[in-house]
């Protein structure tokens, strides 16, 4: 257990104290800031060279021209045209950065952010390990993806600090909004086709640039791990392709090392709170265009809280890829000419990109608000028609609670030590009044009252479902602090014994499902299991011998709560299940399947036998549509559109899942059981045993009407 | 030296080859001081008295060479009582000079100081030498042939190293692990016969000895070996044979050292022209058996092309072709069995090699380029074009100004060099960044006319690459250093710093990137490994081939502080040899595999090519009586 415990320490490290940029900018003039002088230290053997010599460079590599060539001799067309077409997609892509152009929003900027946050913190040394860094290697910077605001926000704090301006990578939808579009291309912006898919011309353009400005150090390069916005908080998978050229200079020997840089930008109230929510309910998203950004000016109006931005331990990718890649196996071919990643590259990217998206869960900073809210929705029981909601007093003696317990399990948590419990959650409840509401010395979400839910529309229930996906997204914060802890309290429950060998692999079976939805680093189920152990151990909720794992009485609590964490998840993948079991039409195509499904829950939750509202998120069904594709339960077959549903095994999962939980059927089976797991996290109250198994229910209530 | 000995019996031949030596003396000549020129081969060590018949390599090196350190006894360098840097001696022209720079440099460069003493074991304490295992069958055998021998502690020492770091330092620090139980020192041909005969029928382990030079660990005795180890010394075998002027062709014994090929040939009006840095006490059959390369390959070639016919004695008896045709389709060459086989399969006892008309006309060059990419490119460029001189090599940054650091006290052939780097950058090279320029050094060989031409191609490629020349002294100085840079090694470890060079070699497409990175690599793994001070990490573009180039690297760390330095040190060259492969680079150019680096041997020539090898050896040396252990 000894090296497992070291990681487990590293997990707990210190972070570094964070500093407010802004405080100086509500002291001093914005123009004289945004017209400061501005000298960055550049990357060591750096040859300066602008943007158009950039371009050059590309045109001219090896690489690109040995693909211009293969496409002449492919589709017989001259070599003039193809190395035309080449030059067009450079142009449509490439960035202009300019220092003016920075200038400019370092203005503008600095106004927004000073009405809409109330500081911006930063982590000072992370600064100075960056600027280290940008010195020794060529630095790629991977921030976290929460709001569009992201990478304006990165450049502004790189500028402020004086360090390389990057240039990002940033989808073609900008492109849309003629004006804004060109002001990100000049503060460093470079646009990418959403998909290129086997234009090999494009591939090359796009990847030689990339490479070419990290080769010649010309600046540090950005770009989303999770490819776009996460609309729920919670990490996306990370997508594989631009790290797979970023690490390619490094593996082919180009460059000495790679610093990727990992960076966590939390936001105490996200800007597109409510558009997200929208977003995965299905209410059409706005187009991004210039004037939708403009009309957010009511956004403007509104107080945000805080951003934290903490950059993270640089990340070296030759030490990523010692005794995991052998890099002699680009000795035999001539490194221009392009060949797909081995099964070797492809792994060892792939784990990489985990690592470094948990590099970023990490640091992200919580606020107490992130716990409040994970727990006023467990607490939350649509199926009363009135939510009689939490004491205020009993919710602080709650959040306390959980404050200690994420802070046990390493959640970097930042809660105001100099105020009193009670102001804590009384200032965080009103920052987020827009989803809660406080009355009669009672805390409730800011849902509509009255109707029951079979009375319910399915307006209404969309409208409550805004909230509760917006509530969703904060609680989504503190997952990737407990989720395996969750999936082992559940394996717990869910196992046939409390033998430990069957705790692991209801574990593992668990951890399987879910691997699409959270950040769980491949071929690391061991590992999670035994971290999960320690963390239940050290903080008394398990005792764990060589071959049991039991709960402890004191520990019932935790075990409700972190369960409960996993529930709505639990449900949505049976739900899915179900649905492809009952009511999927035969011809379901992948189009189809998100509005299927959605309506297909909004019958089931207006009928009552559906708990959680959250399962209507879209993220959540692709998710588990992912997962079961993944698992071979759904298939696709080459050039048809339809999903092929294994009915069987898709029948034998959601059991399985069943097992952890009721099943959505059993409404009236599972109420006493959510109020029981409620009772639990009440001190105090005694624990009660666990429902029997559904298998052995001798009157299993129908599940279709 | 060749161009003012009086040797007796001069033939017309001889009369020819010294007028048109002392032509090129002519050209040489610096007016001011009336020196005598320096052909390449002449930057050695000079003898004091040469006739043809006298013989660098006495049976007893101890006489001549030091025991634990490099070279010649009386050439070494020292700080003197003022702290400045001197050379002793009087065999190179660098003997008797002050080099007033060195200790700046040195200090500042790994943070040395002349405080901080290291002092070698000063003698060799023969009780330390553990007793010989002699086989008394075989010894008594050998007595009665008249092939010396000896058990003496000395000579075994002598023979039980190369010239590796590790090797060295446990010499230094008078440690000795296993060393051989007795020497040998056949005098022919038949003499090895013998040998070979008696060892396999008293079961010894035989591991011949030429020069001593390997930087591979190949000399080591194997710690396993439990037979009685004789190390055969072939340094009697020395005589040059025959010359066949018809066919340009001479047959030498195989023991003879470089400096002795040259100097004898040199004599007759001739030349090999193959000068591996070593030629001062490397051996032909050494070469042979490691597949040597020379600096003027680029005119001479290898050694593989300069072999014609090669005599090896095995257990199995003597292996050689029956004729000496210029080249044959016959199967795979078993010369290419020989060659590289480092002393696991036989002795070499006898090598038909081409020589060429001694150069008329020589001349040195350098140039100057803004940055080592640029001088990359030009020497491709060269390659590209055929038109390599003699010898191009392209130093970095570092080693500029390391060079620069050598520079004697004012000398006649050092004057163009009177003020330091900055002077010479801003006077001559104003915009290059005395941080980032690199020189090459060149040598031109051939007829007058020619070499003029040539040079003027060569400059003209390198004004393309902004490459400007900086004179034939700075040219000279370069390869003249490459024969006393051993010795620095000595004085370096006098004071806390060790070090050594290692070399491969490369496609042209990745020269850089193996230089960039073996060199960062070597800075961080001495970080990491708990080195004090940042190394020295540096490296040369030695050879130009139409397909890539050799690179040869220099690292060297001050170790005040470290218990283990050599441990670390061979974790580091470890890495750095990890990274030469992982960027595409050969395991080794020229040094060889020996046991230091036979670990990669198997991905270096995959599986089946392990065992084609190994069969061999099975097939040639069952009971394994060249028990060495080198490359499988
Ligand atoms: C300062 C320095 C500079 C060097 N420069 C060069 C260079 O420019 N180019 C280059 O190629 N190398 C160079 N080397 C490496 C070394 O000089 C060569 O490997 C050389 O060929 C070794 O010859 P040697 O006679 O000293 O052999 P040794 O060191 O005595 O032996 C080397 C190996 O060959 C075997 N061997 C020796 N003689 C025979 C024989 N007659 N028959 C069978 N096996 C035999 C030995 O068993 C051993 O395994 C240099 C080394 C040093 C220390």
């Amino acid at each position: 257990m000894h090296s497992a415990e070291a990681t487990r320490d590293s997990m707990l490290k210190k972070r570094d104290d964070l500093e407010d940029i802004l405080e100086d900018r509500r002291r001093s003039s914005d123009l004289r800031y945004a017209l400061r002088c501005y000298t960055p230290a550049l990357y060591r053997g750096l040859t300066p060279c602008g943007a158009q010599q950039l371009k050059g460079l590309v045109l001219q590599s090896d690489q690109l021209r040995y693909v211009v060539q293969q496409v002449c001799k492919e589709t017989g067309a001259p070599s003039e045209e193809v190395q035309a077409e080449a030059v067009a997609i450079l142009e449509e892509m490439a960035h202009r950065l300019q220092l003016g152009t920075i200038r400019f929003f370092a203005f503008v900027l600095s106004k927004i952010f000073k009405t809409l946050f109330r500081n911006i913190s930063v982590n000072e040394e992370g600064i100075q390990r960056l600027q280290q860094a940008i010195l020794d290697h060529p630095v790629v910077l991977l921030p976290s993806h929460r709001s569009y605001m992201d990478f304006l926000l990165m450049s502004y704090i790189l500028y402020t600090y004086d360090l390389a301006l990057p240039v990002i990578a940033a989808g073609m939808d900008f492109m849309g909004m003629k004006l804004v579009g060109e002001m990100l291309r000049m503060s460093g912006a470079f646009f990418i086709r959403r998909s290129f898919g086997g234009d090999r011309l494009y591939w090359a353009v796009f990847s030689q640039y990339v490479q070419t400005m990290l080769r010649i150090g010309f600046a540090p390069v950005e770009f989303f791990l999770e490819g776009t916005r996460s609309r729920t908080s919670k990490s996306l998978t990370p997508k594989l392709g631009l790290l797979n050229i970023v690490m390619d200079p490094f593996l082919k020997g180009e460059v000495f090392d790679i610093s990727l840089v990992p960076v966590s930008i939390s936001y105490e109230r996200i800007l597109e709170e409510s558009l997200y929510a929208r977003e995965l309910l299905g209410v059409p998203k706005p187009k991004e265009s210039t004037s939708g950004l403009f009309k957010a000016r009511k956004v403007l109006s509104e107080d945000y809280g805080s951003i934290h931005v903490y950059f993270g331990q640089p990340v070296s990718v030759r030490s990523l890829a010692e005794g995991r890649v052998n890099r002699g196996q680009f000795n035999l071919i001539p490194r221009h000419i392009p060949r797909r990643p081995g099964d070797d590259v492809h792994g060892f990217v792939k784990d990489s990109a985990y690592r470094l998206v948990r590099a970023q869960e990490e640091n992200m900073v919580l606020k107490p608000w992130v716990l409040i809210a994970s727990l006023l929705l467990q607490n939350q029981n649509q199926d009363q028609d009135r939510d009689p909601g939490v004491p205020l007093e009993q919710l602080t003696q709650q959040a306390v609670w959980l404050r200690d317990l994420s802070r046990q399990c390493g959640a970097f948590l930042h809660w105001p030590d100099h105020a009193s419990p009670a102001e804590v959650v009384s200032s965080s409840l009103s920052l987020h009044r827009g989803l809660v509401r406080v009355s009669e010395g009672r805390v409730r979400l800011a849902l509509q009252q009255g109707q029951s839910s079979s009375r319910r529309t399915a307006d209404e229930l969309l409208d409550r479902a805004v909230v509760l996906l917006s509530c969703a997204s904060y609680r989504n914060q503190l997952m990737h602090v407990f989720v395996r802890l969750a999936l082992l309290a559940s394996a717990v429950h869910n196992a046939s014994s409390s033998k430990k060998n069957d705790v692991f692999s209801s574990f593992s079976f668990l951890r399987n499902m879910f691997s699409n939805e959270f950040i769980l680093c491949p071929g690391a189920t061991v590992q999670d299991f035994e971290e999960a152990c320690y963390l239940l151990v050290k903080t008394g909720v398990l005792l764990i011998s060589q071959q049991e794992v039991l709960v402890t009485d004191a520990g019932r609590r935790t075990v409700a709560f972190l369960s409960g964490l996993l529930d709505p998840f639990l449900q949505g993948y049976q739900v899915v299940c179900r649905f492809l079991c009952e009511d999927a039409a035969d011809a379901l195509t992948e189009k189809r399947f998100v509005p299927a499904v959605r309506s297909f829950i909004i019958k089931h939750l207006l009928s009552g036998r559906l708990r959680h509202t959250e399962v209507l998120s879209s993220d959540l069904q692709k998710n588990a549509l992912a997962a079961l594709l993944r698992l071979g339960a759904v298939g696709r077959v080459r050039g048809c559109p339809t999903l092929q549903i294994n009915r069987v095994l898709v029948n034998s999962l959601e059991d399985a899942l069943g097992e952890t939980r009721p099943p959505l059927c059993k409404t009236s089976r599972f109420l006493p059981g959510s109020s029981e797991r409620w009772s639990l996290l009440q001190e105090g109250s005694s624990p009660r045993r666990r429902p029997p198994p559904l298998a052995s229910d001798p009157e299993p209530a129908p599940c279709d009407p | 030296m060749a161009a003012n000995s009086s040797g007796g019996g001069s033939s017309d031949r001889q009369r020819t080859a010294r007028q048109r030596l002392s032509v090129i003396a002519g050209h040489l000549q610096r007016p001011a001081d009336g020196d005598v020129a320096v052909l390449a081969a002449e930057c050695k060590a000079q003898e004091a008295d040469v006739s043809g018949e006298e013989k660098t390599v006495p049976r007893r090196r101890q006489e001549i060479m030091k025991w634990n350190g490099w070279g010649y006894s009386d050439s070494r360098f020292l700080f003197n009582k003022k702290g400045q840097a001197e050379f002793t001696g009087k065999r190179y022209r660098l003997s008797g000079m002050i080099i007033p720079g060195l200790k700046d440099w040195f200090e500042s460069t790994f943070g040395a100081s002349l405080q901080h003493k290291t002092p070698a074991t000063p003698i060799l304490n023969s009780s330390a030498v553990p007793p010989p295992t002699l086989n008394e069958a075989l010894v008594e055998e050998l007595k009665s042939t008249s092939i010396p021998f000896s058990h003496d502690a000395e000579d075994r020492v002598f023979r039980a190293h190369g010239h590796c770091l590790h090797e060295i330092f446990a010499l230094r620090e008078g440690k000795l692990g296993r060393v051989p139980d007795m020497v040998v020192w056949p005098n022919c041909h038949n003499d090895v016969v013998k040998i070979v005969e008696l060892a396999c029928k008293h079961n010894v382990c035989l591991i011949p000895y030429g020069g001593g030079t390997s930087v591979s660990s190949a000399l080591e005795c194997p710690r396993e070996e439990t037979r009685s180890i004789v190390s055969l010394d072939t340094s009697q075998m020395n005589r040059i044979l025959w010359i066949d002027e018809k066919n340009l062709t001479a047959h030498v014994e195989a023991g003879i050292v470089g400096q002795d090929l040259e100097r004898l040939l040199n004599e007759s009006g001739y030349c090999t022209g193959h000068e591996p840095d070593s030629m001062e006490f490397s051996s032909l059959g050494g070469w042979v058996a490691t597949r040597a390369s020379g600096m003027k390959k680029n005119i001479y070639g290898n050694i593989e092309d300069l072999v014609v016919h090669v005599k090896m004695v095995t257990p199995r008896g003597v292996i050689e072709k029956s004729c000496q045709g210029p080249r044959m389709s016959t199967g795979p060459d078993i010369h290419h069995f020989i060659m590289g086989s480092e002393g696991t399969l036989g002795v070499v006892t006898e090598v038909t090699m081409k020589i060429r008309p001694m150069p008329e006309y020589q001349k040195y060059g350098s140039v100057v380029f803004p940055n080592f990419e640029q001088g990359v490119a030009c020497l491709r460029e060269v390659a590209k074009q055929r038109c390599a001189p003699a010898s191009i090599r392209l130093m970095d940054n570092e080693q500029f100004k390391f060079g620069h650091a050598l520079k004697p006290q004012v000398s006649s052939i050092f004057t163009s060099f009177l003020d330091g780097l900055k002077k010479f950058y801003i006077t001559k090279f104003k915009g290059f960044d005395p941080n980032h320029l690199c020189v090459a050094t060149l040598l031109f060989e051939g007829d007058r006319e020619r070499v003029l031409q040539h040079e003027k191609q060569v400059y003209d490629i390198a004004a393309k690459f902004g490459g400007l020349a900086a004179g034939e002294d700075n040219g000279q100085r370069g390869y003249m250093l490459t024969f006393v840079i051993a010795y620095l090694r000595d004085l370096g470890m006098d004071y806390y710093v060790i070090g050594e060079s290692f070399e491969t070699s490369v496609p042209w497409d990745r020269v850089l990137d193996i230089c960039r990175n073996v060199k960062a690599r070597i800075v961080r793994e001495c970080k990491d490994k708990g080195v004090q001070f940042p190394p020295l990490s540096t490296c040369r573009v030695t050879q130009t081939y139409d397909a890539g180039a050799c690179v040869y690297f220099y690292f060297a760390f001050n170790y005040r502080g470290l218990s283990d330095p050599v441990h670390v040190y061979e974790q580091v060259e470890h890495a750095a040899r990890e990274e030469i492969l992982a960027n595409g680079g050969s395991l080794s150019h020229h040094h060889g595999v020996g046991k230091l680096r036979k670990e990669w041997m198997r991905e270096t020539v995959s599986d089946v090519g392990i065992g084609m090898l190994k069969s061999v050896k099975d097939y040639v040396d069952p009971n394994n009586i060249f028990g060495n252990r080198n490359l499988l």
